[in-house]
């Protein structure tokens, strides 16, 4: 697979056949972005429009290039070559075969090796508290694990220099854990999310509306600091649920945040 | 004339591709018609007109709809030119896996679910194995590993066709399948064949038997274990 130094969005038209306000972003290796924004205003085709390379042949005519250049067809669709993984929305899988059937299937379509299997449901279990085992039905798996499922395949099997999280909090797992597993060094990141912990440990973010690319703003230091402190809450709340979920009771509020 | 032949399980998407497909044809003005065959009722062909492109519908009744429609590809073909179309677009019935209603000269066009599982492409036979270009519809429900594999079982069955994700409902991918219909070859259809027999019965039941009784069945008859016979005069 080819080194990817940098991939630039140029804009389109919104829902509404308007030139979208944002007309180019360019990231480089190692940037991570957000994609933000109520239900409905493109968040999720703009995340299509990115995993297809669209070449104004997407209903919104954005155009991606990579490095500064239109990737070949075989490179756009073909998935031993593809430059980007996506964790899209879904919750479930719908392929009615074991898991240990799916992930050998899937590595081959990767070209990786089939006992790479196993470092995916190690790290899936990684993830969620209900192990998974091989021989589970992929279609009987509850909504946590397939998710950490889907993670773990989209960071080991289609491990790829450019990655797109359409929503990872609301899926019951280790959001954190499972953002780290997917970002790897080096990598372009797009992440959807509502989370405002999420939204501001990203270095900028994609402001959607009416279908188009609304506005970019820089995650400022201010911010940054912010998201920190959001960090500590969301641990708390996260240490809150587990005593809350093994019987215990909880006697007082005790949360300490560094500079508010 | 181009002819484009659009197959696929009932409830994959056609029409609503072809839709999007027609849209995009409009834009650069080219003016097709549109023939929908079924066997009992379809609402297919009023969803083209409000395109404001001709459209028909074909309804087989207690017919083969795939035999139906091979031997009024003259009629369709007719009605084409009288609408001073480039372009005739048939929509399948879609009903059997035992054909592929592509004829040689035609641009063969498989819609097909992705949301039907992985195995849906080892079973669904000619339709599949003889188009030329295969149009995967529902990517959005499932996840990238799933759309990935179903890609492949697809080229197992048909290594040499074309195969483009699109969607339904917002149209992701139809303007790539768009350019598949313009660059189709404009075909003469008087030697025209099948690329596939069509789906072949020849036994009493295909001429109004309804009793189940073994004994009153003649004809060509495949029996459950594998035994095909003659049985009759
Ligand atoms: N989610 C989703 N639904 C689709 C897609 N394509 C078609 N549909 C839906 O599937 C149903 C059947 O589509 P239709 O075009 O009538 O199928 P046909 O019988 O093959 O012509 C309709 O409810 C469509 O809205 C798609 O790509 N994604
Ligand atoms: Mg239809």
């Amino acid at each position: 697979m080819k080194t990817i130094e940098s991939i630039t969005i140029y804009g389109g038209l919104n829902k509404n056949g308007i030139q979208e306000r944002v007309r180019k972003i360019e990231l480089k290796k190692g940037d991570i972005i957000g994609i933000v924004g109520p239900t409905g205003s493109g968040k999720s085709s703009l995340v299509s429009d990115i995993e297809q390379i669209a070449q104004e042949d997407t209903n919104t005519l954005r155009k991606v290039l990579i490095n500064h250049a239109t990737p070949s067809l075989k490179e756009r669709r073909d998935p031993r070559l593809k430059m980007i993984a996506q964790l899209s929305q879904n919750m479930n899988f719908i392929a009615d075969m074991t898991v240990e059937e799916f992930l050998i299937m899937h590595s081959k379509c990767r070209n990786k090796d089939k006992r790479i299997i196993h470092d995916v449901i190690e790290s899936a279990n990684l993830l969620t508290g209900e192990a998974i085992q091989l021989q589970d039905n992929l279609t009987a798996l509850s909504g946590g694990q397939s998710r950490a499922l889907m993670v773990a395949d989209v960071a080991i099997i289609s491990e790829s220099p450019i990655v797109l999280i359409d929503e990872i909090e609301n899926a019951g797992i280790r959001k954190h854990e499972a953002l780290d597993m997917l970002s790897g060094k080096g990598k372009i990141i797009f992440v959807v999310t509502h989370d405002p912990v999420i939204a501001l440990t990203t270095g900028k973010r994609i402001i959607m509306k009416d279908g188009g690319m609304d506005e970019l703003i820089n995650t400022s230091a201010q911010e940054s600091v912010i998201s920190c402190d959001l960090g500590l809450i969301d641990q708390y709340m996260l240490n809150l649920r587990e005593l809350i979920r093994t019987g215990q009771t909880i006697e007082q509020l005790e949360l300490q945040l560094t500079n508010v | 004339m181009k002819m484009i032949i659009v197959a696929g399980t009932p409830g994959a998407g056609k029409t609503s591709v072809l839709v999007h497909i027609i849209k995009h044809l409009q834009s650069r003005d080219i003016h097709p018609s549109v023939v929908k065959i079924d066997c009992i009722y379809s609402e297919d062909a009023e969803r083209f007109k409000k395109l404001g492109v001709p459209a028909l519908l074909g309804l087989s009744k207690d017919m083969c709809p795939d035999h139906y429609s091979i031997y009024n590809t003259w009629e369709m073909l007719e009605f084409a030119e009288k609408n001073r179309s480039e372009m005739l677009i048939l929509e399948t019935a879609g009903l059997c896996h035992r054909c592929a209603p592509y004829t040689q000269n035609c641009l063969g066009v498989c819609v097909i679910d992705s949301t039907s599982g992985p195995n849906t492409p080892r079973k669904v036979g000619p339709f599949l194995s003889s188009a030329d270009v295969v149009a995967i519809t529902k990517g959005d429900i499932i996840s990238q590993a799933e759309r990935e594999i179903f890609r492949e079982r697809i080229l197992e069955m048909n290594p040499t066709c074309s195969v483009t994700d699109v969607n339904g409902l917002t149209g992701y991918g139809s303007y790539e399948l768009a350019d598949h219909f313009l660059s189709a070859t404009d075909g003469s259809f008087d030697n025209d064949t099948l690329r596939h027999t069509a789906p072949f019965s020849v036994c009493t039941l295909c001429v109004g038997e309804m009793r189940v009784n073994r004994k009153y069945h003649r004809g060509l008859l495949r029996k459950i274990n594998g035994i095909q016979e003659y049985t009759g005069e």
